[in-house]
């Protein structure tokens, strides 16, 4: 029996931390995610978890205590955000490269300068490249439930590669939110036991672990790196739907949001997805075909099936909460667009960066978001493929 | 040696045949000295064996027996350190030769 | 006390074959450390000249479990492998007679400089690891650059010498001292040259309940330029000129190790190695005379502190 609390998102990772109870928890205070590193130490303090709580000097150290927690066998996570996920660079592509299953909650906020401590996508879609599974939330809910899910996913003998799960700072860290906490019993039945694979602390086999590859090697090492992850897939899809038979609640690699006869879309993750659903109402019952789009798994993208998806419409419009100065488009806008590239009559794609700094998406800039791609769609012309929402011009 | 395809690596970059370095043959840096071990005037006080830093020094049966010639770079630490006033370690010329470092 | 005769037939934690220099002085220190204790040891190692001579890939030097997985957080590195043995103890997952040591090494750049944060952090909350830093004095592994344990008036190809610069400007940071200030239950310093004490001082560090620091210096003959076969008579002067005090400080009782039957002018340290050659030339005299002011200040200072 599920129980129903009030939780913001800080509190519904931590609550799933306390059911999962990991073997090893490091993790320095930031805004927005320090609540989660308090909630876990005040638990610790209260004897309600049994791992060893690490409390580093930085997060850079605190990535570091991970990394040798799992490498020396166990279950491992962390929090963190922005400024810290950024100090935490380097080592995230190493946790990767060693093929360690951390999993970290990240209350997505803006980078530095200037500094701002809000909501926005830079941090995470920034560190995408580095080789980790990124998993992003609506709500307190989705939280709550990928943060389970990450560890099944991450650990699986096919994958063993670390998950980051997203959740919109204080939109949806500081929010609070009426959501299903399952029994912990449930959970910890869920999750399983931890599967080791050359753990250090086996003492037996004396192991070099992370040596240093020349150009014979390194090639080699980084392809085989890349199978973990492009072996994820199957795996994200069978976790999601075990959970949905176990919680009722399904989840797969993105949502889609009243899309069945839907000419027009809008591509969008996170919180913002909420809004746009109320949008997407409004403008439905003006007679508008239009759907939403919400990919939840950023990495590894599901370029075919967000293809499948998208292929038949007439305008999309994807919504960016990060920009890639320089870059044709942002970040998600780039990925969907060249998803589309090889089918023959391609649906005309638009970008809108949203919301950096925590800057508020409203229905309203939605449902001018689907105006245009109305335009676009009538009369076949994109004037501006790139542009920027709720920004003073 | 035959390199492993991606499939094979262990994942993870992690080398599970502890201490096979033993295949690195760094005697064959050698260039030019090389130390000659004269046992009659050796009063086994191990200082060779401590202060090498290739480990060349041959121990056998709890005795220092003479130099492993695989290993040793030349480097001469044995010799310097080497106690008694009738040296049991003395550099030598050698002389050059071009060779691989491994033994595969 | 130790035979050399029964360390020798203990099996080698670190074994032939890796690439570190022609008298190179890391093998020679981590010879004894690695056999001052019996128990299983996890290393964690910063990179550096010891990470990368001993594990190029496919080969390994090490007969021993260990972890690489960064430059500046060893000491990090190792409190989280220490942190999951805690926590599988106490869950139930690792026996409770299981014995395991924890060791984190970096040079005097990991150490020193980019890793002095993750160590202060690492040794702050108590974890029970050893820390030995091997001091070079530089970036060996990448040519010789300074680092804050560089020491006045050598000269390193980021502080070279030339028409306008005596070498490094700067006196070397006291990061023994520094250990020392986190009142951490073993700070010791010793060299490879006086094998009893750095051994004990090893047994030492691994035995005692907590975080214990080792900062050990490291011969260099490819930074420091001298004759690589005088390595450890270099080392005997390091300690007799008190440029590098052997000393101890447990439970914040200080303890000197070694006094110099009579401490020997800094010159005879610098007169041998190429990296201080240029302090002989006339218009750096006065850095000479710098160095020796500062190594007398600090040797007075220890004196004082071990009540000596």
């Amino acid at each position: 029996m599920s129980t129903l609390k009030t939780l913001n998102g800080n509190q519904s990772i931590a609550e799933a931390v306390r059911q999962i109870d990991p073997d090893v928890m490091a993790a320095y205070p930031i805004t927005p995610s320090t609540a989660i590193v308090e909630t876990i130490a005040k638990f610790k303090a209260d004897g309600l978890i049994a791992g060893e709580f690490v409390c580093p000097e930085s997060e850079h150290s605190a990535m570091s205590v991970c990394i040798g927690a799992s490498s020396a066998g166990g279950r491992v996570m962390t929090a963190t955000a922005s400024q810290g996920l950024a100090l935490m660079w380097e080592m995230l592509y190493i946790a990767a490269g060693l093929r360690l299953p951390i999993v970290a909650a990240i209350a997505n906020r803006s980078l530095s300068a200037p500094i701002n401590i809000h909501g926005d996508h830079s941090d995470t879609i920034g560190a995408r490249d580095s080789g980790w599974i990124q998993i992003y939330s609506e709500n307190c809910q989705e939280a709550y439930d990928n943060f389970i899910q990450a560890f099944r996913i991450g650990e699986d003998l096919k994958v063993r590669t670390p998950v980051l799960v997203g959740l919109d700072g204080f939109i949806i860290s500081h929010s609070m939110e009426v959501i299903q906490v399952e029994d912990d019993d449930e959970v910890k039945k869920f999750i399983g036991e931890y599967k080791n694979v050359f753990p250090v602390l086996d003492t037996s086999r004396k192991m070099t672990v992370g040596p240093i590859d020349f150009t014979d090697y390194y090639f080699e090492h980084k392809r085989n790196q890349i199978e973990g992850i492009e072996n994820a897939p199957p795996v994200i899809e069978a976790v999601g739907k075990e959970f949905g038979l176990k919680f009722g609640r399904e989840y797969g690699f993105f949502e889609e949001y009243r899309m069945d006869d839907a000419e027009l879309c809008i591509v969008v993750m996170s919180s913002a997805a909420g809004t746009c659903k109320d949008a997407v109402d409004e403008l439905r019952s003006e007679g508008k075909r239009i759907g939403l789009l919400k990919p939840r798994i950023f990495r590894p993208f599901a370029h075919q099936k967000i293809a499948e998806a998208l292929k038949k419409m007439k305008a999309i419009a994807v919504l960016d909460r990060s920009s890639s100065p320089g870059a044709f488009g942002a970040p998600l806008f780039t990925e969907v667009r060249s998803a589309l590239y090889d089918y023959a009559e391609r649906p005309k794609i638009v970008n809108y960066v949203y919301g950096l700094g925590g800057r508020d998406i409203k229905v309203e800039h939605f449902k001018e978001v689907g105006l245009k791609l109305e335009k676009i769609a009538e009369t076949g012309k994109v004037e501006e493929i790139y542009g920027y929402i709720n920004l003073r011009e | 040696m035959k390199k492993e395809t991606w499939k094979e690596l262990t994942i993870g970059t992690i080398n599970l045949d502890a201490g096979n370095s033993v295949k690195n043959l760094t005697g064959t840096w050698r260039s030019g000295k090389k130390p000659q071990f004269i046992e009659e005037n050796c009063i086994q006080c191990f200082f060779c064996w401590l202060y090498c830093p290739h480990s060349a020094i041959r121990v056998e049966g709890e005795e220092v027996k003479g130099i492993n010639y695989d290993y040793c770079t030349g480097c001469g630490i044995c010799s310097v350190e080497c106690p008694p006033k009738e040296k049991a370690i003395t550099m030598i010329k050698e002389e050059m030769k071009l060779a691989g470092g491994s033994t595969e | 006390m130790a035979k050399l005769k029964d360390l020798a037939s203990m099996e080698d934690r670190l074994v032939a074959g890796h690439g570190m220099c022609l008298g190179c002085g890391i093998p020679l220190i981590f010879r004894i450390v690695l056999r001052a204790t019996e128990d299983p040891l996890i290393i964690a190692n910063a990179t550096g000249c010891l990470e990368v001579c001993t594990t190029i890939f496919p080969r390994t030097s090490w007969n021993v479990t260990w972890v690489h997985s960064a430059f500046e957080n060893a000491a990090a590195t190792i409190a989280g492998v220490e942190s999951m043995y805690k926590a599988l103890k106490k869950k139930g997952r690792i026996p409770e007679d299981k014995k395991i040591k924890f060791l984190g090494v970096g040079g005097d750049g990991g150490t020193y400089d980019i890793g002095l944060q993750a160590l202060s952090g690492a040794v702050e909350r108590g974890h029970d690891i050893v820390y030995v830093c091997y001091d070079n004095n530089a970036y060996c592994n990448t040519g010789g650059q300074r680092s804050s344990a560089t020491p006045l008036g050598a000269s390193a190809t980021t502080s070279p010498e030339g028409a306008q610069s005596p070498g490094k400007l700067q006196r070397r940071k006291d990061l023994t001292k520094i250990l020392v200030a986190h009142n951490i239950p073993y700070v010791a310093q010793a060299s490879p040259n006086r094998w009893q004490d750095l051994y004990k001082k090893a047994q030492k560090a691994f035995e005692i309940e907590g975080p214990a620091f080792l900062n050990i210096l490291c011969l260099c003959p490819t930074e420091w330029k001298y004759d690589e076969s005088q390595g450890i008579r270099l080392a005997q002067t390091a300690i007799d000129t008190c440029v590098w005090p052997l000393y101890e400080v447990e439970n914040g009782k200080y303890k000197i190790n070694y006094l110099p039957k009579e401490k020997k002018p800094v010159l005879d340290w610098v007169k041998s190695q190429g990296r201080f050659r240029h302090l002989f030339k006339e218009e750096n005299a006065w850095v000479l005379e710098e160095y020796q002011k500062q190594v007398d200040e600090d040797w007075e200072e220890l004196k004082k502190l071990a009540n000596l």
